[in-house]
């Protein structure tokens, strides 16, 4: 694992028992319950532009280690967008452009200085679709550590990613053959394979499953919270059950429609999984949950 | 027309009845008649200059054999072969290979894969577009008023160079359109996936967009070199030898060949010979030809070869 700097650990901790926030959305900080884990990643009043569209308003949001965060809502509510600020995905396109932080262990990853690239080794992502590269399993694994420098045994570092991606019984006899041949299901716990080899601290996920068949689908979720002991996960879904089933917290988006049909979205709540799900504090959060929109 | 929501009574005989297809539909049958026509009437107009082209030429290689690829110019048509418009054209298009290819593919990926959509690229790419369709004949003025005239202290005036260069102008717009396209249909989800694990943007285009596009580019590279490779038009007027081959060496060593030698290309040469008023030259004149297209086929042969490659590989 990466290794952080406990001054800095305790720089985050610090501001989440101390920063009161805005009243707005329902942002759970808990520091009263002294169970919480450290905070990993902190969302401070994030806006996320593309050109002058506001795509994304005012997101105050705490990940905390080792804990598998949940991001839903309607379509368009900007969760994706809200994912993609974290491993700066979102600089790939022309006109994004981000206001406010993102403090990383307490240094902003919007700040100067801070190169994307480097930011993604320490934030790997599995996206929505499958998207192993269309080479060896091998080379899929391995094309990370390498443009990273990875000087050491190759051959562990593939078995263990593989092992940890649930993947290895399955593939370990034909590391050589092309990661296109495998099914939809195995495609995805290879692009797990290959996110975390390049170990990570936090893995982001945009929608896994939304690709995949129930059983494939089962087999990431049991893999997610595997993964979590040693990984701090984010993960955007459709499936609210999917959300409920796997993580510990969860933040719910709303979309707001503007006069030109412009869509911002917004985080209406942010919970312990199971509170948000059984006692909402918001009524449109409610709505949702329950299937009245959405 | 109501829907009607009464229970149907579905016996075998009505479902049979209701499953038939129709009858024969004219339209059909006329509009695949029409479509067949088109296909093989652009067939046999092909088929029929091909076989012209055939008929006339066998007398030459009848008397001659392949000698006649291995012959130098002569003013005899009796005696003359086509060797230094063979090595011409083979000259001029090794430049094209070695500036187009590099400029147009490095352009291209410029374009799709660095450059901010803007305004100003969007009006590069436009005119990109026109650029490649501009008659080529435009591309021999330029020839000659650029690397004939103005580079003459680089080109030596009227050499391989000259009229190498002229023709990788010609092409690198088609070059550059052909990688675009090539890049663009790489899938984004390639290149996320890449930038995921912490890939510069050079790392994600040499490790996985260059690899998935490499044999549309190819492909398409070497079918713009094919057109290179029959063009007449501009080397006209970028200092082909259009009368008087013989002046073109056929024995000057590589390097003299290409940059300080007058030379000509296989169209020139078909160009002067079909105008000669004897007749042994319209038989030289579908030789020629024939040369000229049994070269191309060749080229496009290659395309395919690495194209084959390149998709098994990967």
């Amino acid at each position: 694992m990466t290794t952080h700097q406990p001054a800095q650990i305790e720089e985050v901790l610090d501001h989440s028992a101390t920063a009161p926030h805005a009243a707005a959305p329902e942002v759970h900080r808990s520091a009263d319950d002294g169970q919480d884990r450290p905070v990993v990643l902190d969302v401070r009043n994030l806006h996320v532009y593309y050109g002058d569209f506001l795509a994304v308003k005012e997101v105050d949001l705490p990940i905390r280690r080792n804990e598998i965060t949940a991001l839903i809502g309607p379509s368009g509510c900007g969760k994706s967008t809200m994912l993609r600020c974290f491993n700066r995905m979102n600089d790939l396109i022309d006109n994004a452009r981000v206001e406010g932080e993102i403090l990383y262990h307490g240094v902003n990853l919007y700040g100067d200085g801070v190169d994307a690239v480097q930011v993604r080794r320490h934030v790997g992502m599995v996206f929505q679709k499958p998207n192993p590269f269309p080479k060896t399993i091998y080379e899929n694994v391995m094309f990370g550590p390498k443009i990273a420098g990875f000087k050491g045994d190759a051959d562990s570092l593939i078995e263990e990613s593989l092992t940890r991606a649930a993947l290895w019984d399955e593939v370990k006899d034909k590391l050589q053959e092309s990661a296109l041949a495998l099914s939809g299901g195995q495609q995805q716990r290879l692009c797990i394979a290959r996110a975390i080899a390049t170990n990570p601290d936090v893995v982001l996920m945009d929608e896994p499953c939304s690709s995949l068949d129930p059983i494939a689908t089962l087999r990431i979720e049991e893999l997610m919270l595997e993964l979590k002991k040693d990984y701090t996960i984010i993960i955007v879904t459709h499936n609210m059950q999917q959300a409920a089933r796997v993580s510990d917290r969860t933040a719910f988006f709303n979309v707001d429609v503007g006069a030109q049909g412009d869509r911002t979205g917004r985080l209406v709540e942010f919970d312990h999984t199971d509170q948000l799900f059984t006692s909402p504090s918001k009524t449109e959060t409610e709505d949702y949950i329950t299937g009245r929109f959405g | 027309m109501a829907i009607t929501t009464e229970p149907r009574e579905l016996t075998p005989e009505l479902v049979r009845r209701s499953l038939q297809g129709r009858r024969l539909s004219w339209v059909d049958v006329l509009i695949q008649i029409l479509l067949l026509v088109a296909l093989v009437s652009s067939l046999l107009i092909l088929a029929v200059l091909l076989i012209d082209v055939i008929r006339t030429a066998w007398p030459v290689f009848a008397a001659r054999g392949l000698s006649f690829i291995t012959t130098p110019l002569s003013p005899d048509p009796t005696q003359s072969g086509i060797l230094q418009g063979i090595m011409g054209s083979l000259a001029l298009t090794g430049i094209v290979i070695v500036v187009a290819f590099p400029l147009g593919v490095g352009a291209a990926i410029y374009l799709e894969e660095y450059a901010k959509d803007s305004v100003l690229s969007r009006l590069l790419v436009a005119n990109i577009r026109n650029l490649a369709g501009v008659p080529s004949i435009v591309y021999g003025l330029l020839g000659l008023a650029v690397f004939v005239q103005a580079m003459a202290g680089v080109t030596n005036g009227r050499t391989v160079i000259a009229g190498g260069l002229t023709l990788a102008v010609l092409v690198i717009p088609i070059m550059i359109i052909t990688t675009q396209e090539a890049l663009r249909a790489v899938p984004q989800a390639l290149r996320e996936a890449s930038f995921g694990v912490g890939a510069t943007k050079w790392e994600t285009i040499r490790h996985h967009v260059l690899p998935v596009a490499m044999p549309a580019v190819l492909t398409g590279s070497v079918l713009t070199i094919a057109r290179a490779f029959g063009e007449a038009a501009p080397l006209l007027l970028a200092g082909a030898l259009v009368t008087n081959f013989f002046q073109v060496s056929a024995g000057a060593s590589f390097v003299d060949l290409i940059t300080v030698e007058p030379y000509t290309a296989l169209p020139v040469v078909i160009f002067n010979w079909s105008r000669q008023p004897q007749p042994d030259f319209q038989a030289l004149t579908a030789a020629g030809i024939l040369v000229l297209l049994v070269l191309l086929l060749i080229i496009n042969a290659v395309a395919i070869i690495l194209r084959d490659r390149y998709a098994r590989r990967s």
